[in-house]
């Protein structure tokens, strides 16, 4: 581009010193990008490749087809990691929505004290999903946890025993991962509450609407596109979910709170079956498109209509 | 809309926000409490529970005395581990973040726009695609199980996020800035070093508080790549519980957790403004 041309217009000196003067700069802008994009590119496509091999404890060639993904499909495992991930994937986003919206809405009512209390709100994402699912494992522990205290209240009949519940554990995920991330819908909720134009506030009020009509009918249906943003950053957090999980059931009872992205870890390095846990990752990798495809497409629509008029 | 005076429903608000405020904060205050509780007492009554007696010596105990399979170090080396790998990767990652951003989004070159997609594409790779691939290479690098690996991933994977950031503020400052100095005959870096570094404290502080609050809370590379004294403390946590699950001791258990959260919550209250900008600009992405 104007690079080249401005070196040789310059008077009295060769390109090839100007090609080597600007090396350390050619390094500093090409390196580190292309380190980052070769090892995306490469990795993803190395991952794949496993994934139709007979690799087992180590990496070899070979073909095998779709076998490791039929393999992988039809285990137990899988089967319940998935069931899991459409139900925390659901419940969670959805509970986190309706709690990050109705903080925003109460955020935003002026109320005193509204520094304190986002930072209340958001403090849990400065934590590590390590801490959050640990602190929550000893809550919700009936032997020492929420159940015991109640117990030691006087009302022994008391049960909140889902962590060590088959059908209820993935529960707790929930509710750990909600009291994580909800602050993060409130955040960007917030945000868009600020940014409704008073205008429209005001044009409503003065046509008689109440508080919740005004709500419902006006400053709500502006907050489409932030709610599409947090379903879809909520969604990716939950398809990858690990850490908490970890900490929190380490998928247990038995193997009923497991995950995809657990999956892959046990395939890989607890069993040593590389070729299966690399078909898991690129399970989690196309669950994880048919997510993020359709929203690519959906915001490159609405540029387009942006910038088109 | 609504007013300061205290109606019913503002009351109603308050009691309702309070009641939120209170769920948010039991946990935190709980395991403060805990981490001040001796072992023997929580195991008697409960979790949650006001201390009979004081037990500091948690602190002490959690920071460099109890035991991990062989080792009776405490949560300190643990800890070290964590800071020599986030504070390297975070200062390299935005750095290269920085210039990277600026040159993509000012300089431009050919090329720029790809390899600038290609990057950003890092923000949506789930880790488990990496994981295999960086097992490798780091084996034939000679990197495996060493802080120096950690560092070099956290550097790499991170560019996508600093890039990102870095890049969405810089194309905010008008190209004729830029256009003057080079005819003034200003090269890459000699702009970079003047012109665009003073204007970048506020997106290098957001950048610097993501990249620490990520790298220090990460878990899943920390405990695939790393093993016994090499481990981040996310990771020695888990190994932690997992070693004393027999015998459990809770109160310096909690001492520990509430160690190994503290640097990131310190940043959080002291960066607040900053840590939630960084949110929002790394969802919006």
């Amino acid at each position: 581009m104007t690079d080249v041309a401005s070196t040789a217009t310059r008077p009295g000196r060769p390109a090839i010193s100007g090609v080597v003067g600007r090396l350390p700069e050619y390094l500093m802008i090409w390196v580190p990008l292309l380190l980052s994009a070769a090892h995306l590119i490469s990795f993803s496509l190395w991952t794949i490749w496993i994934s139709f091999t007979p690799s087992t404890l180590v990496p070899v060639s070979g073909w095998v087809g779709l076998r490791n993904y039929n393999a992988v499909m039809a285990s137990r495992n899988w089967h319940i990691a998935f069931d899991n991930l459409l139900l925390f994937g659901t419940a969670f986003v959805l509970l986190s929505l309706i709690t990050g919206l109705a903080l925003a809405i109460l955020l935003d009512q002026r109320i005193r004290g509204e520094n304190v209390l986002r930072t209340i709100f958001l403090y849990p994402l400065a934590v590590s999903f390590v801490v959050t699912g640990t602190v929550w494992s000893w809550l919700l522990n009936p032997g020492i946890g929420i159940q015991k205290l109640v117990h030691d209240l006087g009302w022994t009949s008391f049960r909140f025993d889902w962590l060590v519940d088959r059908d209820m554990a993935i529960w707790t995920i929930v509710i750990a991962a909600i009291w994580q991330s909800s602050g993060f819908a409130m955040a960007l909720f917030l945000a868009g509450l600020r940014s409704v134009d008073a205008d429209i506030i005001k044009a409503a009020q003065i046509d008689g609407a109440g508080p919740v009509r005004t709500y419902w009918r006006v400053i709500l249906p502006t907050l489409w596109p932030i709610t599409i943003t947090v379903v879809v950053v909520q969604l990716q957090f939950a398809i990858s979910a690990f850490d908490l999980v970890r900490a929190l059931t380490n998928g247990g009872p038995g193997i009923a709170t497991q995950l995809p992205a657990l999956v892959v870890y046990d395939l890989m390095f607890q069993r040593g079956q590389l070729g299966r846990g690399a078909a898991a990752a690129v399970l989690m990798l196309l669950i994880l498109l048919a997510v993020l495809l359709p929203y690519a497409a959906w915001r490159y629509f609405q540029r387009r209509r942006a910038t088109h008029g | 809309m609504g007013d300061r005076t205290f109606a019913p429903s503002r009351i109603l608000i308050y009691l309702v926000v309070s009641l939120f405020a209170a769920a948010y904060l039991a946990p935190l205050v709980v395991v403060v409490l805990n981490s001040l509780r001796t072992n023997e007492e929580i195991a008697q009554a409960s979790m949650i529970g006001w201390p009979q007696q004081w037990a500091w010596g948690n602190y002490a105990t959690a920071w460099s005395g109890f035991c991990v399979a062989e080792t009776c170090a405490g949560i300190r080396p643990y800890m070290l581990n964590s800071a020599l790998v986030t504070i390297p990767a975070t200062i390299f990652s935005t750095l290269l973040g920085a210039v990277a951003g600026y040159a993509v989004s000012l300089w431009r070159f050919r090329g720029d726009s790809w390899i600038y997609g290609i990057v950003t594409l890092g923000l949506f790779l789930p880790q488990q695609m990496r994981l295999l691939p960086w097992t490798i290479v780091l084996r034939d690098i000679g990197l495996i199980n060493t802080l120096t690996g950690l560092v070099l991933i956290h550097t790499i994977q991170g560019l996508s996020f600093t890039t990102l950031f870095c890049r969405n503020y810089y194309v905010a400052i008008p190209h004729e800035l830029i256009r003057a100095a080079r005819i003034d005959g200003a090269g890459f870096f000699r702009i970079f070093w003047r012109i665009i570094l003073p204007l970048s404290s506020p997106i290098l502080i957001v950048t610097v508080i993501w990249q620490f609050t990520h790298i220090w809370n990460e878990f899943l590379y920390g405990v695939t790549f790393t093993t016994g004294q090499q481990q981040p403390v996310t990771a020695a946590l888990i190994a932690l519980s997992a070693a004393i699950a027999d015998i459990p001791q809770h109160g310096v258990q909690s001492a520990a957790v509430i160690i190994a959260a503290l640097p990131t919550l310190l940043i959080y209250l002291l960066g607040g403004r900053y840590f939630v900008r960084g949110l929002t600009a790394g969802a919006v992405k």
